[in-house]
């Protein structure tokens, strides 16, 4: 069976003053139906880029992308408005993606709308049972997304994106504006909903604890480049590549027993305009030397672990 | 432990709007130790600023309003010295970090010039002398002196909040009130400026009451934890006591929001509900609608004389319903919660 999305050697540059901004570089990701691939990342790696252009939110400047084995790459603009009840979005900010004219209800029937072929009652019972499905109660039917908090409003949110029945969601940061105790109850509702649905999730985020609890593979990307993919478990107990393991080191863990020690990674992200051919970690890798500014390949260490490091087995070897 | 720097008791803030009173922050008690960083845990809108901003006196007047409390620093209440006095402490002997390096720095003056300032409004030196310390500053925090005449938009967002430190440092002082310092930050620069944050802690010696959200970075630097939700002080206590005896089922909610990395389970086990809206807070305890150990001991009340307008008849005595007062169960371990009394408490105490 072929996968439900496959992306092969993705790119997308940003004309700017300075170069081509490389936001997303050569990215190959399939994704089979179902299941959840997580995206990290730190601010500026081109993790939204990456989702954004797989729904045609932005053009791509190369490469292929596949949906249920169909080329989907350049689409007629009847192809995409079909396209789009089978792809949708979640947006981090509840607070600037919904417009503040429009009420509960009338925002989440606007896909239903654009789409056609249903009655306004029949809508207005769709929308209806959409605000169940996601738990927002009946009352906020004519309510105004300022009336409602954050986590309601990523409620409605969800239910736009649901509205379609689509097979595929991209989820970018959809609950980094939310406080921990909304974040866990989006975060089920979520994954309530793809056991139900059968949803693919693609799952943009820079919370590491958020992904590893929610995806099947997780991969990690760096300056537009994939640097390291495993399924979520794998990736967390067999950390192959140095920018994986400073990530994960970093994160601050809310326990006050087995403290690891941090690998503190100097310097900052760098420049993505007309990055050097070799690995973009280089300039921050406390194992960089000359062979680093060669052109880096993406090895498979394990079945399904994929690094793009060229002395990954040195590094895990010493250890 | 040492002695007391800082110690509220019983403050009371609110904001009076045009339509409604919004009840911030509700008769805390907090006490802050020489050296001690104080971690201020809770979610959006549970009144963590502004406790934060009440004792640097930078609330909002009107509409914000302090209804009742003290606030002593050194021996000093902060809430009753003239402005001219608190100008002498604010920067100079308490110092805050914002949140948002972005918007903390002023975009048209280099940073150099930023700290300097700082240090030339609370010493008597030169400028060349208080330009020196500026630089030593910036070194202090990892940023090379050469960049003293750079501008904020020339530096990253990490950098800039280094430069927020390294400014509220400036005049070394005896407390750090620092407001979601690393919220704005990615995980490996975030890593970066806690580890600094915290050497620098260790040097200087300064005491720091940390707000965040993030109880993994209060289990990274924190001594001691208070837990605020809906302006109330829920639980404090040592680090130790709120990490492995969490005891207020607000606190035991909040660890189990969060997905664990080593955990297996495929549900989190969130707190149903929403925070109560300040403006209606919750008569009795606050946390009862959404408390998973909530029983019918939880609601009690107690008869209140209402107010009597002269001349008129005395009505009858009106059911009031009570919160929990705060409960040491165990020693500098405070709990406001109708799951414990000062019986069992001191029977446990006794047991130990």
């Amino acid at each position: 069976m072929a996968p439900l999305l496959e992306i092969r050697n993705l790119k997308k540059y940003f004309k700017t003053g300075g170069g081509m901004l490389h936001a997303v570089d050569g990215i190959n990701v399939t994704l089979s139906e179902g299941k959840t691939l997580g995206v990290v990342g730190e601010s500026g790696c081109g993790k939204s880029t990456l989702g954004r252009t797989i729904l045609h939110l932005l053009d791509a400047t190369d490469g292929q992308i596949l949906f249920e084995g169909k080329d989907i790459t350049n689409p007629s603009k009847k192809e995409l408005h079909k396209l789009r009840e089978n792809m949708q979005i979640i947006f981090q900010d509840p607070f600037s993606s919904l417009n503040p004219r429009m009420s509960v209800s009338a925002a989440i029937m606007e896909p239903l709308m654009l789409k056609g072929g249903l009655s306004k009652s029949d809508m207005l019972e769709e929308t209806r049972l959409l605000m169940d499905t996601v738990g927002i109660a009946r009352r906020f039917e004519n309510a105004y997304p300022h009336e409602l908090d954050g986590g309601r409003r990523q409620r409605i949110g969800i239910a736009r994106a649901l509205s379609l029945k689509p097979k595929f969601i991209v989820c970018d940061e959809p609950v980094s504006a939310l406080d921990v105790s909304i974040q866990a109850q989006i975060i089920n509702l979520m994954l309530d909903l793809q056991e139900e649905r059968g949803l693919a999730y693609m799952f943009v985020t820079h919370d590491l604890s958020v992904v590893k609890y929610i995806s099947d593979d997780i991969m990690v990307m760096y300056l537009g480049q994939m640097v390291e993919k495993a399924p979520a478990d794998e990736l967390f107990r067999n950390t192959l590549h140095p920018y994986t393991k400073a990530l994960l080191s970093a994160i601050p863990i809310p326990s006050i027993h087995n403290k690891t020690k941090r690998i503190l990674l100097t310097g900052e992200i760098t420049s993505p305009v007309n990055p050097k051919p070799g690995c973009r970690f280089v300039a921050r890798c406390p194992y960089a030397s000359e062979e680093c500014h060669e052109l880096q390949t993406l090895e498979e260490a394990e079945p399904g672990h994929f690094v793009s490091c060229c002395k990954y087995k040195e590094i895990n070897n010493n250890i | 432990m040492s002695e007391t720097l800082l110690e509220i008791k019983n403050l009371a803030v609110e904001y009076h709007t045009d339509s409604a009173i919004i009840y911030a922050v509700n008769n805390i008690n907090l006490t802050v130790k020489k050296g001690e960083t104080i971690g201020l845990v809770g979610e959006t809108g549970a009144g963590k600023t502004t406790i934060a901003r009440s004792i640097l006196r930078i609330l909002p007047i009107p509409p914000a309003k302090v209804i009742s409390g003290e606030i002593l620093f050194e021996d000093t209440d902060v809430l009753k010295v003239s402005e001219a006095q608190m100008r002498k402490i604010r920067g100079n002997k308490i110092a805050m970090i914002f949140q948002d390096p972005m918007t903390a720095l002023n975009p048209i003056e280099t940073v150099g010039f930023q700290i300097a300032e700082t240090i030339k409004i609370h010493n008597k030196i030169s400028r060349v002398e208080s330009h020196k310390r500026a630089c030593d500053m910036l070194e202090m925090v990892g940023i090379p002196m050469e960049r003293f005449s750079d501008y904020p938009h020339q530096f990253s967002g990490g950098m800039k909040q280094r430069v927020v430190i390294a400014m509220a440092l400036a005049c070394n002082p005896e407390l750090l009130l620092a407001d979601e310092p690393t919220t704005a930050l990615d995980v490996t620069i975030q890593a970066q400026v806690l580890e600094m944050m915290q050497s620098l802690k260790e040097k200087l010696g300064t005491s720091m009451i940390l707000i965040t959200h993030d109880l993994g970075v209060v289990a990274d630097i924190c001594d001691s934890v208070a837990v605020v939700y809906a302006g109330e002080i829920v639980e404090r206590g040592t680090i130790e006591h709120i990490f492995d005896h969490a005891s207020h089922p607000y606190t035991v909610g909040l660890f189990g929001s969060l997905p664990a990395l080593e955990s297996t389970e495929r549900r989190l086990s969130p707190i149903k509900g929403l925070m109560p809206d300040p403006t209606y807070l919750p008569k009795g305890c606050r946390f009862y609608e959404r408390c998973p150990d909530a029983s019918d001991n939880c609601v009690r009340f107690a008869a209140q004389e209402p107010a009597q307008a002269p001349g008129e008849l005395a009505a009858a005595p009106e059911e009031i319903a009570i919160a929990p007062e705060e409960i040491e169960i165990a020693p500098g371990h405070f709990v406001k919660c109708f799951k414990y009394s000062k019986k069992t408490a001191e029977a446990a105490r006794e047991g130990e």
